[in-house]
């Protein structure tokens, strides 16, 4: 979910960097729009091309981008409610919330034949395994990233038990889940519409499940604090408990800086979205590097003066108090100019 | 379940073609381990030709290599792991490769899908059958069994849960003083256990952190390399009995530079697209000095990595009685 708890307790949905989530970006066509309750709407895309839409893993989430105002564009990440396995369409379901930061008023506006930009699918929330049995817990729009749960269980035949917590009297996926659950002995679905007669049940269902259950939770931050909270009580281990968390988040693509050459003086400009290791490339310099990610070690400069923002994981701690060297691939400057050994 | 046999063209072999194409692994004369990762399918350009433009990549030894993993497999079914809780990741990877295949090989490999009905052709197998995706009866072998069959690279899948990545199933016939049978099960930190320097260095848990964060889809690579006798492939630490004399009996053996290959593996690391699992391919290549000589570059820079490599790295390689042999031979220009 992601974003979509992130609705209800403050801002916006979450909101991804543009520059490198949209590195190598999926163009889109909106091919239907289905109102799901008075505030929600589910939006389909197809492939804008001939090829194939990405497969996913249960629980990923799509980074649409929108163009917000002042021709800034920005993007903002949404649960797939599908399986995942050979999609045809890629599916999200979005809340509006006009005091949001537009993202959804945004979503809540395309029409059919709309094209969009959006980010190859992100793994945040994946189900593990190993787990005996499935226990999904979604409130709200929260059900989005369990519905795609719920499909991928009953593609691979396993057990599943589904909670779903809403407060209008219809769940925006309800029919789905029922669905479901009706063709799939492996999966039973359960619905509340009051917190009190939720928290009742949750405490009995959480008492009931066989060793090796995994609990997943997603909906507004609250409400996930309080089943995590009933579920540690009832004596489950951490390693059990699983709520939308991001995983390592995609780098941020940092403030903009210049690095100047100590050799020859040369002043390079490093945008917002771009690696120095990039900028060096494109003012024609040869940089050894490998994997590009802050892992191999091979891109490694000296510092002569400015501080390193370290961003790699080879610099041992050592070495970056030390400020004498930076990973160009994805580490940046602190200050807003930097002197090379190069 | 339906597979159709016909016969297979021949795809011919020429040695001078294996060299061109041979990943030789150093950068530079001397060698020592590091997170040696990068993006996957850039062609490389060497001393004597270029590699890596594909991921899984066809020779030709392809039917050979292939009849050779079925007998082992035949001999000693424990080559081969599997679990019901990767059956999701077995058929995810089967897919990815024959995609990769049909892609990269059009005139020999065809890959139709329509929802979970797939059909594969292989040519060079004089092969074609239909399945159902995530039906394992439907395919000969199950998904694990037939990638197998597919491709000579060897195949881990590594699950990733609890904070760490689980080698959990795959298929390894042709592993480098190690065995699938053993370390199935385990750990990614506790597989490379025995690795002599990499824990201190950090080596190891930097790749295990970029590995966690791969997302699906993206592809890396590495390379690694030992020495390996008589072109054998199978150095599993089952069959030692069979292989292990050998480094002792080649020292003093004139045919040295014809019997001690270079063995490089290319290891190609992919977060698969459905499951998340981690794919591991372990692609390996063997060339004698006698034909790695022919490149004067490659002489040279061999000679001198191996005669400097230190000698815990030496010994943890297995090739420590007689690097010095080999390094001296490619030194002398002969
Ligand atoms: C970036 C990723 C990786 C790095 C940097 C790495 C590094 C290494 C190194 C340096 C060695 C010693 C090799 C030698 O001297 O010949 C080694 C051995 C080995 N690696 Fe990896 N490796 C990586 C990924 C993997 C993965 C994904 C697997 C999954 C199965 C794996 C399985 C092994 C095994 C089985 C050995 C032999 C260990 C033994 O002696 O029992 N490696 N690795
Ligand atoms: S290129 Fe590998 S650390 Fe920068």
């Amino acid at each position: 979910m992601s974003k979509i708890s992130a609705t209800i307790t403050a801002p916006e949905n979450r909101q991804a960097p543009p520059a490198p989530v949209l590195r190598d970006a999926l163009e889109l066509v909106v091919s239907a729009v289905v109102p799901r309750t008075k505030n929600i709407v589910s939006v389909h895309f197809r492939a804008a091309g001939q090829q194939d839409l990405p497969g996913f893993v249960p629980g990923s989430n799509l980074a649409v981008e929108c163009s917000g105002t002042g021709g800034r564009t920005k993007t903002n990440a949404y649960s797939l409610t599908g399986s995942g396995t050979f999609p045809e369409e890629y599916t999200i379901s979005v809340l509006r919330q006009d005091d949001g930061a537009g993202g959804s008023r945004h979503i809540h506006g395309l029409r059919p034949g709309d094209r969009v930009r959006a980010a190859r699918p992100r793994s945040a929330f994946a189900p593990v395994t190993t787990a005996r049995r499935h226990l999904l817990i979604a409130a709200g729009i929260g059900v989005t990233p369990i519905l795609s749960h719920a499909r991928s269980a009953a593609e691979w035949g396993r057990e599943a038990v589904v909670i779903s917590v809403h407060r209008d009297g219809v769940g925006p996926h309800s029919a789905e889940l029922r669905k479901i659950a009706a063709t799939n002995p492996s999966i039973s679905f359960l619905e509340c519409d009051n917190r009190t007669d939720f928290s009742q049940r949750l405490t009995r269902i959480l008492r009931q499940q066989p060793l090796g259950t995994h609990l997943y939770v997603c909906g507004p931050e609250q409400f996930m604090d309080d089943v995590l909270a009933k579920a540690r009580t009832a004596g489950w281990p951490g390693e059990r408990l699983h709520s939308e968390a991001f995983g390592q988040a995609e780098l941020d693509p940092g403030d903009p800086f210049a690095v100047t050459l100590a050799s020859t003086g040369e002043w390079i400009a490093v945008p917002s979205g771009r690696t120095l290791l990039e900028a060096l490339e494109a003012a024609g310099k040869n940089i050894p590097n490998l994997c590009r990610q802050g892992v191999c070690g091979e891109c490694r400069l000296g510092v002569q003066a400015g501080r390193p923002l370290h961003r790699d994981s080879y610099l041992s701690d050592e070495e970056r108090a030390e400020a004498a060297s930076i990973m160009c691939c994805v580490s940046r400057s602190i200050d807003p100019e930097m002197e090379l050994e190069l | 379940m339906t597979v159709t046999l016909t016969s297979v063209p021949d795809i011919g072999s020429d040695p001078a073609a294996s060299l061109r194409r041979f990943p030789f692994p150093f950068r530079t004369d001397t060698y020592r381990y590091s997170t040696n990762v990068e993006p996957a399918g850039k062609q490389l350009e060497t001393a004597a030709g270029g590699w890596g433009d594909l991921i899984v990549d066809i020779d030709a030894h392809y039917l050979p290599e292939i009849a050779q993993r079925a007998e082992i497999l035949r001999r000693d079914p424990t080559r081969q792991a599997g679990a019901a809780h990767m059956r999701a990741a077995e058929w995810d990877a089967l897919l990815y490769v024959l995609g990769q295949l049909a892609r990269d090989y059009p005139h020999t490999m065809r890959l139709e899908r329509s929802g979970r009905t797939v059909s594969w052709s292989n040519t060079l197998q004089g092969l074609s059958v239909d399945f159902t995706y995530g039906d394992d009866s439907s395919l000969p072998g199950g998904p694990l069994g037939f990638l197998g069959t597919q491709m000579q690279e060897d195949v881990a899948l590594l699950d990733q849960r609890e904070g760490a990545l689980w080698l959990d199933s795959g298929v390894v016939t042709f592993a480098a003083d190690w065995s699938m049978g053993f370390d199935v099960g385990m750990r990614f930190l506790e597989i490379h256990g025995p690795v002599p320097r990499v824990h201190q260095e950090g080596i190891i848990a930097r790749a295990q952190q970029f590995m966690m964060r791969l997302q699906p889809g993206e592809a890396y690579r590495r390379t690694n390399w030992t020495m390996g006798l008589d072109g054998r492939l199978d150095t599993s630490t089952e069959t030692y009995p069979e292989w292990g004399q050998d480094r002792t009996n080649v020292i003093h053996d004139p045919a040295l530079p014809d019997r001690v290959h270079l063995r490089v593996e290319v290891q190609h690391i992919i977060r698969l697209p459905h499951s998340g699992a981690i794919m591991f391919l372990i692609r390996s290549y063997l060339e004698p000095l006698s034909a790695l000589a022919s490149v004067p570059a490659w002489r040279e820079t061999l000679a001198h990595v191996l005669q400097e490599l230190p000698q815990d790295m030496a010994d943890y390689k297995g090739i420590s009685k007689y690097r010095m042999q080999a390094a001296a031979w490619l030194a002398s220009g002969q």
